[in-house]
């Protein structure tokens, strides 16, 4: 009881500076984004970000139904395609017609499409959660992939719908040609979106949302429908679904097939599960990781779906909170003083850690490029993937290293329960 | 006291019955498991159902509560017709039930667990426009109920790390956070030591003042000592109701349920 109260102390006056953190965070990353461009601002990396920018708005939009309502979704890049197409249409009708509508509004019609679809599709599809809404969500993921393919005069058939967002009405003299300007118009929605997420999280709808996700017979005992609380939350992450799909618009200037398809799909679930589900700002780690990931392995090795899947099974086996569940379990350690306990385990196991993973990749690389012969470069070294020292060199790698790697993993555990424990009795850890 | 069954119908006029069940029956497949039960709670009464493992105790809570639908027969909360109604609509009307299962928010702290049951009654059902945290007669209804159940001390713990007595506990304050006038516990004591469902009952006492108990509960010296009227539920059927000084004495009773555990 005493340990208890302290920490009720604790929390209490944890809250009071609270507040001043939490806006603190928000202007941080608020800067982060307008300064980013001016430290790295080359071409390349301005694309990375406004990629990345799309996609944290589509893995939060995303984590509403996995990690806030509980919903297994396998086709939410449906409302992320039609979203872009629906954004693209704008776009063409705007110029067409000449409507006095500038291209920074465009995704909030993007938003409209994948809400207005959420609406018709979302009634039957939220009936039931767990393994039945997965399905259906499969279903009607390959329903309008497939559709986006035969219905040529919306989707445009193969080549998509293009368009030319330049063309479009000029807001104080930004044309939104140069790929700059569409990256602050990226973060622009990124925080508008992620504010508003955030905040729908803060409701009493958002609250519902979480019991629905823990408890769904029971949330029928104190007065809602836990369909009609899924259906809603089905609307909003289409709706901010769509608005990341409006800005892939803008940003690739089209909108195709590619957008709505199981792909597309798998990847924003990757990401936001890698993020974590568990914390708010667990997809936004995710979908920059995941990104950051797509754009540099594609680039090194053929065989980066392998690495993404092995990330993903790792994680789902290890770390089911994700990277943000991973550093939030530190959190009771700092505040109880008992995380440098544990630095020092860390610290040995980076070694034998990063050994296994290069032999790991060495592994797969050898396999990889077996038949064609390049060479592997890793870390700077060349290894002939058909020479047996390279088999020698991987297999020493992954069982010394895998070895050694355990042993050092054992005394992580150790200390991170002795941490543990020390936190629990000062009353930090419930 | 073979009139009991018969008796309770008269005793209890039907306008002032909180809860009222009519020739219900319900069968899963052929099996029927509730057959011809007939209840009547009258508003402010504590009533206790108590039976044998597998007479349909819980069966009788579901039918009530909008759980399962019955099967023939209907189910009256303050006079209206509530058989067929999905739980949520039920449970707006002001019945209120707990689980004989532990049945909480996991993931959600305990301070959220009660303020989610706070929110219909307060009228905030699905409102995505409001900042939870700045609804005051939510936060302080909340606080109450914490209060009430002594759980304010764990306000921020996660409920699935309670522990057992403190989860009952906080069953029983989800399930008053609504306000109900009609208050179901689902064998609240399960599973506590003698102590814990002193507390228990006292608590149950004191947060059940001016409502309509009606409770299932295996400790017979809960039942006698909190409950005005007793049914007994025998095999899907009530064969008696009446006052616990009457349940003592009934033949039949004793026969069925009671004479079982004096030997």
């Amino acid at each position: 009881m005493t340990t208890a109260t302290t920490s009720t102390s604790k929390v209490a006056a944890d809250s009071v500076g609270g507040s001043l953190r939490f806006y603190g965070i928000w202007l941080i990353g608020i800067f982060v984004l307008i300064v980013l461009p001016m430290i790295f601002s080359s071409g390349g990396s301005l694309t990375s970000f406004s990629l990345i920018g799309i996609a944290i708005v589509f893995a939060l939009s995303y984590n509403i139904l996995l990690g806030q309502t509980g919903l297994l979704s396998f086709g939410h890049a449906v409302h992320y395609g039609l979203g872009g197409f629906a954004a693209c249409h704008m776009m063409n009708a705007v110029v067409s017609h000449g409507w006095p509508i500038p291209l920074p509004f465009i995704p909030l019609f993007g938003g409209l499409g994948g809400l207005v679809f959420a609406m018709i599709i979302g009634w039957v599809m939220t009936k039931r959660a767990g393994t039945v809404f997965a399905m259906i969500s499969l279903g009607i993921g390959e329903l309008v992939a497939s559709s986006s393919l035969i219905l040529r005069s919306v989707f445009g058939g193969e080549s998509g719908i293009t368009t030319d967002r330049t063309a479009l009405p000029k807001l104080l003299g930004w044309s939104f040609g140069p790929q700059l300007q569409v990256y602050y118009l990226i973060a622009f929605w990124l925080v508008l979106s992620a504010i508003a997420m955030y905040a729908l999280t803060r409701t009493p709808l958002g609250r519902i949302c979480n019991a629905v996700r823990d408890n769904p017979e029971r949330v029928q005992f104190i007065g809602y429908d836990p369909h009609v609380v899924r259906y809603i939350a089905f609307c909003f992450a289409g709706f901010f679904a769509g608005i990341a799909g409006g800005l892939a618009a803008i940003n690739f200037e089209i909108a195709n097939s590619a957008y709505l398809g199981a792909i597309q799909s798998g990847l924003v679930l990757f990401s936001t599960f890698i993020g974590g589900t568990a914390y708010f700002f667990g997809p936004i780690l995710g979908a920059i990781l995941v990104t950051y990931l797509q754009l540099g392995l594609t680039n090194l090795t053929t065989a980066w779906q392998l690495y993404f899947g092995i990330i993903f099974i790792g994680i789902v086996m290890y770390a089911p909170g994700g990277i943000a569940g991973l550093l939030m379990m530190h959190r009771p350690l700092i505040r109880a003083g008992t995380l440098w306990t544990v630095i020092p385990s860390y610290l040995l196991a980076i070694v034998p850690t990063v050994a296994l993973a290069c032999g790991v990749i060495l592994t797969i690389e050898t396999v990889a490029r077996f038949s064609g012969g390049d060479p592997i470069n890793l870390f700077g070294i060349a290894f002939n993937p058909t020479s047996p020292v390279t088999w020698i060199a991987a297999a020493v790698l992954v069982v010394g290293g895998g070895f050694v790697a355990r042993l050092t993993w054992q005394r992580i555990a150790e200390a991170w329960d002795r941490a543990a424990t020390v936190a629990r009795d000062r009353g930090y850890l419930a | 006291m073979s009139g009991a069954v018969s008796g309770m119908s008269g005793a209890v006029s039907e306008k002032s019955a909180a809860i009222e069940v009519r020739a219900v029956e319900k069968r899963f497949g052929n099996v029927g498991i509730i057959r011809d039960l007939n209840l009547s709670v009258a508003k402010g009464e504590r009533h206790a159902v108590i039976g044998p493992n597998g007479a349909g105790k819980s069966t009788t809570f579901n039918l009530i509560s909008g759980h399962i639908a019955p099967t023939s027969g209907e189910v009256k909360l303050n006079g209206d017709r509530i058989s067929g109604l999905r739980p949520f609509e039920i449970n707006r009307r002001g019945l209120s039930r707990s689980f004989q299962v532990t049945n909480v928010f996991a993931r959600m702290t305990v301070w959220e667990n009660v303020r989610c049951a706070v929110l219909w009654a307060t009228g905030h059902r699905y409102a995505f426009w409001k900042n939870v945290d700045s609804l005051p007669e939510v936060r302080a209804r909340t606080a109450q109920i914490l209060d009430d159940i002594h759980l304010t001390h764990r306000r921020d713990v996660p409920a699935g790390l309670l522990t057992y007595a403190e989860q009952r506990e906080l069953e029983i304050g989800i399930t008053i956070a609504s306000g109900a006038t009609v208050v179901m516990l689902d064998e609240p004591t399960a599973g506590m030591s003698n102590a814990e469902t002193e507390r228990a009952v006292a608590l149950i006492r004191r947060l059940t003042e001016g409502k309509t108990l009606v409770i299932v509960e295996h400790d017979m010296s809960v039942v006698f000592g909190l409950a005005d009227r007793i049914s007994v539920l025998v095999y899907g059927h009530i064969i008696a109701s009446g006052t616990p000084e009457e349940i003592r004495r009934d033949p039949k009773v004793k026969e069925a349920y009671l004479g079982e555990e004096a030997h």
